[in-house]
């Protein structure tokens, strides 16, 4: 029974935002016109994060209006940030301390709150940790199966995807009304946030109490660039043997490149390197310019989280690693030798 | 609070250590003669609910359920042998494949039905990457979550949870009934000795079918193709880092 009178609420304020609001590309088909995606935004105290404008990216690709969403306490600030924008055409924002953490408890109620209002067709977010989080629960409240990381978008409908580790590409059509979305972020590259003016509006807030309490965090503080939209990634993994190496021997060849540090799993479990750092099926997803790993073999749940960079670089002792499969460039070799000659003669340069 | 309670979904999927291959078709991964094994975080799941007991708090009873082909009745089995007490089995046919939406809608009458008040999941099952189920599930039942667990301490009907994410961790603190999706870092789960392997096969296991569910549980995405991820381009090896450095350059990623 709920279902139902959900559906046709929504019916009904689709309907009512296609009298209150005449499409301006006349060229567009019916369909086209119809297609309204809120894109979610992420801030964290204050500041827009800008990764999450994928969603922007690939909202613009779906064509039809892209609205952007933000909620937190003092948001108005980044709301108007995310207006300049290109290609969003409204912003809608609310403000209230108790969506700061993000908790989908009372964010999701607040968001289908806001879908159901603005009558949109697509709900679109980065596949991050807050996405991953918080979409499934907000596709449950509208019956909608969500599809997940999209890496590409062929029709309003129709949407490509990994799976198995990347080692599968899906392409499916979703028949649900509303298509709720996280996107890849290396997959849709964020335009800079320049030269456009949204509208700034305020949006409904539900007040839906969270039953969750947020006790606390312990974020890596990082000078480097962040690993998910650095242009140059260098990564280490088992080879390294100790913390210590890792330390000694990965981050005067990051800082040399300015790039971002990653590492396997390997070297993760066995705390050469921070969790947050680990690139592959259950970790990261890359794709810089520049990856440039030693001491990984290239295990195909490593691989799903890198085989998109542009160019790939691998140092390994072993030459039958498969590794060197996949990379463009490999050198055999001792990476305790070879990694600090390299981080010599870059900074030589 | 008399005793938790703990559903543990797990899935059949195939061997994370196989790579996958499309069928010729391009309509799925071949899964005919391959290798499957218990979803690896849903090891995780059945292992922490067996620590949890072993911690000695009060967990009144351990049930592991599935939903898949007759063949996942071999998972449920290790889920028993690693320490679940019961199994349930929803047989579905290839014909009538599940998307987590419908694993949901399913779990939701199941929790009703045992009366869970803790339903521990993977936090994807690495066959579709959807990383939905538990999320979803929360949402239908209009419980809290915590998912991408490291770390679970109950206390009364009090659950502290240590969760990942991105750039380091979080700690979040919620009341029973509780979904948690597991990570990685949350154990290492045990190997299932062989006389509790035998001890396993006598332990009851139901076996159901979608029809003893009421709803709706068909599919909501339909596949239009699978195809292969592009191959990379065979690399060069070269003797040196100059050569490194110079063919980086050339690459144009210096």
């Amino acid at each position: 029974m709920f279902p139902v009178a959900r559906q046709s609420v929504l019916r009904q304020a689709r309907s009512h935002l296609r009298r209150s609001q005449p499409t301006v590309l006349p060229q567009f088909s019916a369909v086209a016109r119809l297609l309204s995606t809120l894109a979610l935004l992420e801030q964290r105290e204050g500041k827009l994060n800008v990764s999450s404008l994928a969603a922007v990216t690939a909202g613009q690709k779906l064509g039809g209006s892209v609205t952007g969403f933000i909620a937190g306490s003092g948001v108005k600030a980044v709301a108007e940030e995310a207006a300049k924008v290109q290609g969003i055409e409204k912003v809608i924002y609310v403000e209230n301390g108790a969506y700061d953490k993000g908790l989908p408890e009372n964010f999701a109620p607040l968001l289908v709150e806001n879908i159901k209002k603005g009558g949109f067709t697509h709900v679109l977010t980065g596949h991050s940790a807050f996405g991953k989080n918080l979409m499934p629960r907000v596709a449950a409240l509208l019956d909608s199966q969500q599809i997940s990381d999209i890496t590409s978008i062929e029709s309003e409908d129709t949407f490509v995807r990994p799976i198995y580790a990347g080692n599968a590409i899906l392409t499916v059509q979703s028949s649900d009304s509303v298509k709720v979305i996280t996107v890849r972020g290396t997959a849709f590259q964020p335009g800079e946030v320049t030269g456009g003016s949204a509208e700034v509006v305020e949006g409904v807030d539900p007040k839906v109490e969270s039953p969750t309490e947020w006790i606390s965090e312990d974020l890596a503080k990082s000078d480097r660039p962040d690993l998910g939209t650095a242009t140059k990634v260098v990564s280490g993994g088992r080879g390294l043997k100790s913390k210590e190496e890792f330390d000694r021997i990965m981050l005067p060849l990051a800082d040399a490149l300015g790039a971002a540090v990653g590492a396997s799993r390997a070297a993760v479990d066995s705390g050469y390197a921070d969790n947050s750092l680990q690139v592959g099926q259950t970790g990261k997803n890359v794709a810089p310019q520049l990856y440039l790993c030693a001491g990984i073999s290239g295990a195909i749940q490593h691989l799903a989280g890198m085989k998109d960079s542009k160019v790939i670089a691998a140092i390994n002792k072993d030459a039958e690693a498969p590794i060197f499969q996949v990379a463009d460039v490999g050198l055999v070799g001792d990476l305790f030798d070879k990694v600090p000659e390299l981080t010599e003669k870059l900074k030589a340069q | 609070m008399s005793g938790l309670r703990i559903l543990v979904p797990i899935k059949r999927v195939i061997d994370y250590a196989v790579k996958p291959r499309v069928n010729r078709a391009q309509t799925a991964v071949e899964t005919a003669n391959v290798k499957h094994s218990m979803n690896p975080f849903d090891e995780l799941s059945i292992e922490e609910a067996v620590r949890l007991r072993e911690r000695k708090v009060p967990v009144e009873e351990i049930v592991a359920f599935s939903a898949g082909p007759p063949k996942a009745q071999d998972v449920l089995r290790t889920a028993m042998a690693m320490g679940a007490d019961r199994g349930i089995h929803v047989v579905v046919e290839e014909s009538e494949q599940l998307e987590p939406l419908g694993v949901a809608k399913l779990l939701q009458q199941v929790v009703g039905q045992e009366k869970s008040n803790l339903v521990i999941l993977g936090k994807q099952s690495i066959d579709d990457d959807a990383n939905q189920t538990g999320q979803v599930l929360a949402g239908l039942l209009n419980w809290p979550q915590a998912t991408q667990a490291s770390k679970v301490t109950i206390e009364g009907d009090s659950v502290t949870v240590t969760r990942e994410v991105d750039g380091g961790v979080e700690t979040l603190r919620a009341k029973l009934p509780l979904i948690i999706t597991t990570d990685l870092r949350l154990n290492e789960p045990r190997y299932a000795s062989l006389p509790n392997i035998m001890k396993a096969k006598k332990k009851p296991l139901a076996k159901k079918t979608l029809k003893d569910y009421e709803g709706d549980f068909s599919a909501r995405l339909k596949t239009l193709k699978v195809t292969e991820p592009p191959p990379r381009k065979g690399g060069v090896k070269v003797d040196d880092v100059d050569g490194m450095i110079g063919k980086l350059k050339e690459l144009g990623a210096l």
